[in-house]
């Protein structure tokens, strides 16, 4: 689904539920609600009776997976209507978890990033979260030159949200900070920046 | 014999040269006629005098400026230095390592005086009389890794071992080749060398990682890498790129011998005692295509490598727009004799 040969994008391996865990935290965007619908034949009573989901629709509002996830009638259902919200809520529930919870993370890749922000501010290691990616291809990305990050870049190069600067998008993630990196285009002759391209619909 | 600094500039006029003593000692990367990557490791062990191997910290004519010149890279940008939180008994590996070499290869410039944790750390080029307690951080005007990284030359990366990878987890990054130390920090081996073109196919960072994570205590090893940069400037950091990329559209047939500089880096990384991590030097140098002309095998080599690099190293490396200028101007000093093996001057 993603461009193969980024060595520093993380793997995104799937949402598969791990049946040992005691505690599971969903923590989905958009059309990773389908990520966890899709499993519903294996979902087990208990499963459900020891999940948590958070839900934010993004951009697909009015498809009704908040409905969906809400019959799947888990332990907590709670829908948010930012991503930001999300983080604070996912912030809360993991401070409360204890041993045995496992998170899950499926959405756009900007989303999944900062979701995983969270959870390793909170010392849980990343390679013990399994993450899908589900939704557009548009990228998170973070200006090399004034930090600045901006979301949803759909295209490359694009205009800096804060500085203004055209960046070109390069294939170079950073876990950290969750983030594609964007380097100026036409720093040796100013002016010269090519035209938009649509790369990540 | 005491160093005589230069007091030269890496920005704005640019006065930074090498003396002809400096020049003869320059690290030449290139040991045959054309370059590929490769896993070109050697052991870091000390070298004939008057070669950047007599000491393994190498401090040259060039210390006290390239001091003052990561001073004002750090007042405008202070997240080229970075540490992660678990990495301090690596901070005061890494400081005693520095103070240790460079007091050893050095006497007359630096002394350490050490009296149980009690230390005192004489730095004269810089004017520095420091009494410290070892792994007090309190003791120290910032952090052990900046304090000790601000009195030595290239950037310096500390990478912690676990999972069977190395992760880069602190740094000290003013002289950089175009990567950065904010976006890089905290990935793993694979991740930081991801944008590497050619590298990954041909195995060279599998066989890389495979050899430093055995990497053994008081075995250094060492590697060169090597660019070009358009005058010479140290910061050629991606943070910066939008205000010294046009330098690269400033080359023409008449002045290659002045504005083209072949960058080098020495890279050396060292087993840390205490930490188990692994102190990545990157020690850079800079000289100018008029200089390098002087010593003949060096411009016909140089020649001969610009000539044949495959494309996607020439792209990366971002020779793009001046290598044919620079290969011009080079062909006149290679009259096409052989050259001999190995590095040094004839």
């Amino acid at each position: 689904m993603l461009v193969e040969g980024i060595k520093s994008r993380p793997v995104y391996g799937g949402i598969a539920i791990d049946p040992c865990a005691r505690r599971h935290i969903f923590a989905l965007e958009g059309e990773g609600a389908l990520a966890l619908l899709d499993q519903k034949p294996a979902l087990t009573e208990t499963m459900l009776s020891r999940s948590e989901v958070l839900y934010v629709a993004a951009g697909s509002k009015g498809l009704d997976h908040d409905l969906a996830l809400a019959a799947l009638k888990t332990d907590r259902f709670w829908q948010g209507p930012t991503i930001e919200t999300l983080l604070f809520r996912l912030r809360g529930s993991l401070s409360a978890a204890t041993m045995s919870t496992r998170l899950y993370i499926s959405g756009r890749e900007g989303f999944i990033g900062q979701c995983m922000q969270v959870a390793t501010d909170m010392g849980m290691d990343f390679s013990s979260i399994p993450t899908e990616h589900r939704g557009s291809l548009a990228r998170r990305v973070q200006c090399v030159h004034c930090k600045g990050i901006t979301d949803d870049v759909r295209t490359s190069p694009f205009k800096c949200s804060h500085c203004g600067l055209d960046l070109l998008v390069r294939d170079h993630y950073s876990r950290r900070l969750g983030a594609f990196q964007g380097v100026n285009i036409d720093a040796e002759e100013p002016g010269t920046a090519p035209q938009a391209e649509e790369l990540f619909a | 014999m005491a160093i005589v600094f230069r007091q030269e500039t890496f920005r704005d006029d640019f006065t930074y040269r090498n003396s002809p003593g400096n020049i003869r000692r320059f690290p030449f990367p290139f040991d045959r006629d054309e370059y590929m990557y490769s896993v070109n490791m050697e052991p870091h062990v000390h070298g004939q005098a008057g070669t950047v191997y007599e000491s393994l910290i190498d401090v040259d004519e060039h210390y006290v400026a390239e001091m003052h010149d990561r001073a004002l890279v750090l007042k405008e940008d202070p997240l080229r230095y970075q540490a992660l939180p678990h990495m301090m008994a690596a901070q005061w590996d890494t400081l005693e390592l520095l103070m240790e070499e460079q007091a050893a290869g050095y006497p007359e410039h630096f002394t350490l005086i050490r009296n149980s944790d009690r230390w005192r750390w004489i730095n004269r080029p810089l004017g520095i009389d420091d009494t410290f307690t070892f792994g007090d951080a309190s003791t120290l005007s910032c952090e052990p890794f900046e304090y000790i990284t601000r009195q030595a030359q290239g950037d310096f990366c500390i990478v912690d071992q676990r999972n069977d990878n190395l992760w880069m987890d602190a740094g000290m990054v003013t002289t950089q080749a175009d990567w950065s130390l904010d976006f890089d920090i905290g990935m793993n081996f694979m991740e930081w060398h991801g944008p590497v073109p050619l590298a990954h196919q041909i195995g060279v960072f599998d066989r890389a990682l495979k050899f430093l994570l055995n990497l053994q205590l008081g075995k250094p090893t060492r590697r060169f890498n090597w660019t070009m940069t358009i005058n010479p400037r140290l910061d050629t950091s991606p943070e910066n790129y939008h205000k010294w990329g046009p330098d690269r559209t400033t080359v023409t047939s008449d002045n290659v011998g002045e504005k083209v500089h072949l960058r080098v880096e020495l890279q050396s990384l060292w087993r840390l005692p205490r930490s188990n991590a692994i102190l990545f030097v990157i020690r850079c140098y800079l000289i100018s295509m008029n200089e390098l002309v002087t010593v003949p095998k060096w411009a016909r080599r140089l020649h001969r490598v610009l000539k044949t690099l495959p494309s996607e190293l020439v792209d990366y490396k971002g020779l793009t727009r001046y290598r044919d200028n620079t290969i011009t101007w080079l062909s006149k000093h290679d009259d096409g004799a052989p050259t001999s093996p190995g590095i040094f001057p004839d």
